[in-house]
């Protein structure tokens, strides 16, 4: 176990360290002590290293990341595991605003609540919340999963593309060309691969699952208001 | 002229192109989206004039006394800033809004000259990076195609908040022009009408704009000279928080730059032409104590070595071109004349990028038109281009008597209208009267 | 853009550490905002009948006697660097309006019982450090550090803005109507002093309360009347409120425990609070008025 504590270490000397491992060095798993909110950490790793991260984190934690496991024992700040590509980014507690923003792919699970625009602009990743998601949570979500184990907050979807949203509790209002679809067979199987990776105990036909008319795909004046 | 009979009189409020464009909103219900930037007659650097050597300064030879005109940007944190021979530079386009032949002649023209190549709204592609020696890479509000690998093999980092032609706006690629391989790139169905953000999806502001760059530059070991990319609107203010959020470089793209689509009342109602704002943004700079010490990259409407010259003179270190790239390429070429009368338009007058029918195969998505440029031939042609620009901007540096482009300053321009002297804050030709000095900003 | 900081005291207990407490919180947004720093301090109230009156000049040779004698009848007057903390006889309101007439050359900061405002241009561990925050106490404190969007860097254009008796305001965002809104209130007689959009919140508040809205009333209406993005932190004489725009891009995070409400733009503000390890630790909702007084528990209050 290799450990790097913030109180001691600039950030930059600990994220060129994590930049630095090889992807043969990744056995050892590495422990980042004293965040204290600092911002940035543990950002554009490309290894597949398992980095733990003792506390409360700032903006951007996790960015970029890429085969990485990344799990923080805390809450996280703004834009948690932003445009992720690949690997599993794991918070034990809350996420601020804009989680998982535009991710390409890979896993993040958010154990408690996500506020607002959580999944905005996603592209491909799957997010799993034990709690609930703020308002514009999944705005112009191209692709990907949104699972919410709790309540959505208002405007859920708005000009959502082909991402697909699973919420077992209330949604507050759906946003523009969002709407309740039918939960048919490959959904179940989906959402409970989903909840399974995310060590999730929820029941799959508890939730409804919610995604785009595709009416907005090609402009009408009569659809104006919308946009 | 037309066959109009004698004795009309044509309405300046509502003329002919007012009554079209209320007619054509009555038939389709839908604003009117177009390539290119502001048409409209705006001020421009044809009101400033230079005064070149006399009795009292010196002239260098041409061709035999240098006139240096290389240009460093990123100096102020990056580890790797960029060092481009000539101080002009390709605009961030997007492949999507620009075939790849287009993408490709930019990037083949730009490193015949050693200066610098932007992506655009769309993300990366590999031909871009194989033919660019100098890449840009823009960071947009959509994030299409945004990928850490990408990142770390630009040459630079291009934040996006804005573009001249719509500041506050957002991207826009119509169904037509979304193939299968832009849609990949950029995530979306093919054939559908992209929509886009037009804020940041994790930040908003520049205390957080602040934070974000410190992601990018922890992502990328601090090596990457940040440009921050504004419209011009609000440019003294623009300037000053680009600088406190920490940028690197700030490129400044006034209301007569161009775009692949956009709502025409966004383009010539929005933001401000690039001549007032490149003052503003020279004052911000020289307030702070930054001016060459955060690069500025002026765009919007640059079309010839004297606009060049005059930019340098008025404090930029570098300028950027797009539209006139594409009119270099062959865009709006007489010898395409026939096939524009059939899109109903004409040489000079083309600016329906939206449509992807671009009869040059420039701004298309489809195969066959993009046959119509050859790429090494673009390639060329923009590469005489911007060598032409360079000789222009040296001819008139050394008349002013400057061994280097950007020891130009502003007393060696002069107005000649009253807007322009107020505008760039020189004085009148003729006169010692700078009208609006007594005013601040 | 800026960084905004709140510390709020539920029991007398922390009182004597309160600028200990809070001075890190605001260095830590330091970031956020590098041209200027501000805080109201909340302490050492006066008897009734009386006013505490803070004024600011940059001349450190300023004839303060002569300022304060020519509002009314001076109790006593302290110095620290550029500012004056006088206690004089009468009331708020017949204060402010006779300082701003016999001594319109020196800025007013703070009018009220117990608010004492201190605002001066530069690093906020500088502005921090000339007004003696660290060894300061009181119950409650609200602080500020700006980088200027759209008006001058300026010691009036920084915050908290006062335009009221023990109110105070600072604001993180950028507000879209707030000229045509100063104009109108204007017209019902509040006075700016600067062309800063912050402060025509603050002035939009006290116009409210004059009209007989409760503090979350006036914050309710603010929702309605204010165009932008915003995060306020608001202080009164015994509390404060947050307040978050609807579509809350600004940020927010609040810590509280058995002993006090903390607030800031930034979790990293927070992190070497007291008990923080413990503390409960939330993101104030959009468009929802949260405030706490020495009064009460924490109050949601109906939207």
């Amino acid at each position: 176990m290799k450990t790097l504590d913030l109180a001691i270490h600039p950030l930059r000397e600990v994220n060129q360290q994590l930049h630095d491992l090889m992807s043969d060095d990744c056995a050892h798993p590495v422990e980042i002590l004293n965040p204290k909110g600092a911002h940035a950490i543990a950002c554009g790793l490309r290894v597949p290293a398992h980095v733990s991260i003792r506390g409360h984190t700032g903006y951007y934690c996790a960015g970029m990341n890429e085969r990485a496991t990344v799990t923080v024992y805390g809450s996280a700040g703004t834009g948690l595991a932003e445009n992720m590509m690949s690997g599993t980014v794991r918070v034990t507690g809350d996420a601020s605003q804009s989680a998982g923003a535009t991710a390409h792919g890979g896993l993040l699970v958010i154990g408690g609540n996500a506020s607002a625009r959580c999944g905005i602009s996603l592209k491909g990743a799957d997010i799993v919340v034990g709690g609930s998601v703020g308002h514009m949570s999944a705005f112009m979500a191209q692709a990907g999963r949104l699972v919410v184990c709790g309540d959505a907050g208002e405007t859920l979807g708005d000009s959502i593309y082909e991402a697909r949203i699973y919420v077992r509790g209330r949604v507050a209002s759906l946003g523009a060309d969002c709407v309740e679809k039918e939960l048919r067979a490959e959904h179940l199987s989906e959402l409970t691969d989903l909840l399974r990776s995310a060590g999730m105990d929820a029941e799959p036909t508890d939730f409804r699952r919610y995604g785009s008319a595709r009416s907005l795909y090609h402009f009408h004046s009569e659809h104006s208001s919308a946009y | 002229m037309e066959n109009v009979p004698p004795g009309l009189r044509e309405s300046a409020t509502f003329d002919r192109n007012v009554i079209h464009e209320i007619q054509r909103a009555a038939a389709t219900g839908v604003y009117d989206i177009r390539g290119w930037g502001a048409k409209r007659q705006l001020p421009t650097f044809d009101d400033l004039v230079f005064l070149g050597a006399s009795m009292s300064r010196y002239p260098l030879e041409g061709y035999r006394e240098k006139c240096a005109t290389d240009v460093w940007l990123g100096t102020r944190f990056s580890k790797k800033p960029l060092h481009l021979d000539i101080p002009v530079t390709i605009a961030g386009m997007s492949f999507g809004s620009l075939s790849g032949a287009a993408k490709e002649a930019l990037g083949r023209g730009a490193s015949a000259v050693g200066t610098s190549t932007t992506t655009g709204d769309g993300g990366m592609t590999d031909e871009e990076r194989g033919h660019s020696k100098h890449l840009v890479y823009q960071y947009l509000p959509s994030r299409y195609g945004m990928n850490p690998e990408d990142l770390r093999r630009a040459d630079a980092i291009e934040i996006v908040l804005g573009q001249g032609a719509k500041p506050g706006g957002g991207g826009m690629l119509l169904g037509q022009k979304i193939s299968d391989r832009v849609a990949g790139m950029r995530t979306l169905p093919a054939g559908i009408d992209q929509r886009s953000a037009c804020r940041h999806p994790d930040w908003t502001g520049p205390d957080d704009l602040e934070i974000k760059i410190l992601e990018l530059r922890e992502i990328t070991d601090w090596e990457k000279p940040i440009y921050i990319k504004v419209g011009a609107s609000r440019t003294y203010y623009d300037v000053m928080l680009a600088v406190k959020s920490g940028a690197d470089v700030v490129v400044l793209d006034g209301m007569q730059g161009g775009t692949g689509a956009t709502q025409d009342v966004f383009i010539e109602n929005v933001g401000i032409p690039t001549l007032p704002a490149l003052r503003q943004a020279v004052e911000a700079l020289t307030e702070l104590g930054l001016h060459r010490k955060v690069q500025l990259i002026v765009s919007g409407g640059i079309r010839s070595g004297a606009d060049v010259a005059k930019a340098l003179a008025m404090g930029a270190d570098a300028v950027s071109i797009g539209t006139a790239a594409l009119i270099a390429l062959g865009c709006n070429d007489p010898r395409f004349e026939a096939d524009y009368r059939k899109l109903g338009s004409a040489a000079g007058f083309y600016d329906d990028y939206q449509d992807g029918r671009d009869p040059a195969g420039i701004t298309t998505q489809d195969p066959e038109l993009e046959s119509h440029l050859d790429p090494i031939e673009g390639g060329r042609r923009l590469a005489n281009y911007l060598r032409v620009l360079t000789m222009e901007t040296q001819t008139l540096a050394r008349a002013c008597g400057k061994s280097h482009v950007h020891n130009l300053e502003p007393e060696d321009l002069v107005a000649l209208t009253i807007e322009s002297a107020a505008m760039v804050g020189v004085p009148l030709a003729g006169t010692n009267w700078i009208p609006g000095s007594g005013g601040r900003i | 853009m800026c960084g905004i900081a709140a510390f709020f005291t539920k029991s007398s207990a922390l009182e004597p550490h309160l600028g200990a407490i809070f001075a890190p919180m605001l260095d830590c947004l330091t970031g956020r905002g590098p041209d200027s720093a501000g805080f109201a301090i909340y302490r050492d109230p006066v008897p009734d009948g009386f006013v505490k009156v803070v004024a600011q000049h940059p001349d450190r040779t300023c004839d303060w006697e002569r300022v304060f004698e020519s509002a009314g009848v001076v109790d006593s007057i302290k110095r620290i660097g550029s500012h004056a903390v006088c206690v004089m006889q009468g009331d708020a309101d017949s204060i402010r309006q006779q300082i701003q007439t016999s001594a319109p050359e020196v800025a007013l900061m703070s009018v009220g019982g117990n608010i004492e405002i201190f605002k001066e241009v530069g690093l906020p561990c500088d502005v921090m450090r000339q007004f003696d925050l660290r060894s300061a106490r009181g119950s409650h404190a609200i602080g500020h550090t700006r980088m200027a969007t759209e008006s001058a860097v300026t010691t009036a254009g920084s915050h908290p803005f006062s335009t009221g008796s023990d109110l105070c305001l600072v604001h993180n965002g950028s507000l879209s109507n707030h000229n045509t809104l100063r104009r109108n209130l204007r017209r019902e007689g509040i006075v700016f002093s600067t062309d800063n959009d912050s402060e025509v919140a603050a002035g939009y508040l006290t116009w409210r309360l004059l009209c007989g809205d409760s503090l979350e009333s006036a914050l309710h209406a603010a929702l309605s009347d204010l165009d932008g993005f915003f995060t306020f932190a608001v202080g009164t004489g015994d509390g404060f409120a947050v307040l978050r725009d609807p579509i809350a891009c600004k940020p927010a995070v609040i810590a509280e425990t058995d002993d006090y409400v903390a607030m800031a733009s930034e979790y990293r503000s927070l992190a070497h609070l007291p008990g923080i390890d413990g503390a409960e630790i939330w993101e104030p909702e959009p468009a929802q008025v949260y405030s706490w007084s020495r009064k009460s528990e924490m109050h949601l209050a109906a939207v």
